[in-house]
C-alpha cells in the first residue's frame, strides 16, 4: 500500500489495516521542497512506529537526482525492508543502486540486508525486464507503474487494460524466470470498485503475485480476489500430506484420488496453502 | 551556531510545524501550541530540546504548534526545520 512519505498521520496509522507490505514514498508524492522534510519523516518513522511483521518498502527519488543518494542513506540507516527504485529502464541502474546500497551498509556493518524492487515505468523499462530482474542477488520483485509507461506509450489506461498487456505479461515471466516477485500497477478511481475487482482478478489470472494499492479500502477486494477457496485449499493439504509421507517411504510419484501428483502440482498445492496463510485463512500453527 | 528563519511541518492531525527564529538572548526558548498540553507539553518540549541540542543548535526561539504528533514526528520536523536554519544536512 502506498503512503506519502510526508503526511505523518497516515504513515502513523497504515499499518493498521493490515497491507502485507507498506510503501512509504519519497518520489511522486513529495513536492521537491519538501523532499528533505519527507525523508526525515520516513527515517524517523522507520525507527520508531512497530510495523510488525509488515514488509517495510521506500519508493526513493532516482539516483541522478539531488535526492535519490541521501534518501537510500536515510532509509537504510532506518533499517528498511526493501528500497523501490522508480522508472528503472535498465540494469546498470539497478547496479548503481546497489552501490549506494553498500557504501552505506558497509558502514553500518550490515552488508546484504537490503533488498531492492525496481518500478518499470517505460517501454524501455519492459524491453530491459528480465535483464532488470537479473541485475543482483537483491532484487526481490519487479512491478508495473502504468501511469508513465501508459504516456510513454502514447496511449492512456482503460478499464479493460489492453494497453497494459504485452507489459504485465512481460513483467509476469521475467519476474518468474528471475524466480521473483511480479507486481502490478496501482487502481486510482476509489470510486469504482467493480472495476478494480476485474484488474485484480485479470492481473491474479495473469500471474502477479500482487497488487499495488493507494488506499485501505482496496485491501479487502485483493485478499478476497488472491485468497483461495476452502475446497482449493483441502485439496492442497491433502496433496502436501500425501506427498510428505511418500517422501518418507522414499517415493517421489504419488496419486492422489486417482490423479498423479508431480512437481508442478506440489509447486501450486505450496502456493494454495502460502496465499492462505497469507490471507489469513489458515495460520501457521494449522500447517503443524 | 548561525540560523536564520525557517520552518518545517504542516497543522495537519498527527503533524507538528515548527519554527525556528534566531534568539538574541541566550538558550532555547520554546513556545508550544498544543490541544495535548495538559497531558503532554512537557514531552514534546523535552523532545524539541533533545533534539535540537543534539543537532548542535542552543539559541533558538521555536514556536512549534502541535497536532497530536508522535514523538518521531517531532523529531523530523524539529530536525527539517534546524538542517533549514543552519544549512548543515544531517546526511553524508
Amino acid at each position: 500500500m502506498f503512503v506519502p512519505g510526508n503526511n505523518p498521520g497516515m504513515m502513523a496509522d497504515a499499518h493498521i489495516y493490515g497491507p502485507d507490505s507498506i510503501m512509504l514514498d519519497l518520489e511522486d508524492s513529495v513536492t521537491m521542497a519538501e523532499k528533505d522534510a519527507a525523508r526525515l519523516l520516513v527515517h524517523h518513522a522507520l525507527k520508531t512506529i512497530d510495523y510488525g511483521d509488515t514488509e517495510m518498502v521506500v519508493r526513493i527519488n532516482p539516483l541522478n537526482t539531488p535526492y535519490g543518494k541521501k534518501d537510500v542513506e536515510a532509509v537504510i540507516k532506518a533499517g528498511v525492508d526493501v528500497i523501490r527504485m522508480p522508472k528503472t529502464e535498465t540494469a546498470d541502474e539497478i547496479r548503481e543502486l546497489e552501490e549506494e546500497i553498500i557504501k552505506v551498509e558497509t558502514e553500518l556493518g550490515c552488508v546484504g540486508r537490503t533488498l531492492i524492487m525496481a518500478a518499470i515505468e517505460s517501454t524501455m523499462g519492459v524491453i530491459n525486464a528480465y535483464d532488470i530482474a537479473t541485475a543482483s542477488k537483491r532484487m526481490m520483485g519487479i512491478a508495473l507503474g502504468a501511469e508513465d509507461y501508459s504516456a510513454n506509450l502514447k496511449t492512456q489506461r482503460t478499464p479493460e487494460g489492453m494497453e497494459l498487456l504485452l507489459a504485465r505479461q512481460t513483467i509476469v515471466v521475467a519476474a518468474r524466470a528471475a524466480g521473483i516477485d511480479a507486481l502490478d500497477t496501482v487502481y486510482s478511481n476509489l470510486n469504482d470498485m467493480e472495476t478494480f475487482r476485474k484488474e485484480v482478478e485479470l492481473i491474479k489470472s495473469l500471474g502477479f503475485d500482487g497488487k499495488s494499492i493507494i488506499n485501505p479500502r482496496q485491501i479487502e477486494v485483493v485478499n478476497e480476489v488472491f485468497a483461495p477457496k476452502e475446497k482449493e485449499i483441502q485439496k492442497s493439504l491433502t496433496i502436501l500430506a500425501a506427498i510428505k509421507e511418500a517422501e518418507k517411504r522414499g517415493s517421489g510419484v504419488i496419486a492422489v484420488n486417482g490423479k498423479m501428483v508431480d512437481r508442478p502440482v506440489v509447486i501450486r498445492a505450496q502456493r494454495t496453502i502460502d496465499l492462505a496463510v497469507a490471507s489469513g485463512i489458515l495460520t501457521k500453527e494449522d500447517l503443524v | 551556531m548561525e540560523i536564520k528563519n525557517a520552518v518545517a511541518g504542516t497543522l495537519e492531525s498527527g503533524d507538528i510545524q515548527v519554527q525556528i527564529a534566531p534568539n538574541e538572548s541566550k538558550g532555547l526558548q520554546i513556545n508550544l501550541e498544543s490541544t495535548v498540553a495538559f497531558q503532554f507539553g512537557e514531552q514534546i518540549k523535552k523532545v524539541i530540546t533533545e533534539t535540537l541540542v543534539e543537532l548542535g543548535v542552543e539559541d533558538a526561539l521555536v514556536q512549534a504548534n502541535d497536532k497530536g504528533a508522535l514523538d518521531c514526528t517531532i523529531r523530523a520536523r524539529v530536525t527539517a526545520a534546524a538542517v533549514r536554519a543552519t544549512g548543515k544536512d544531517v546526511w553524508a
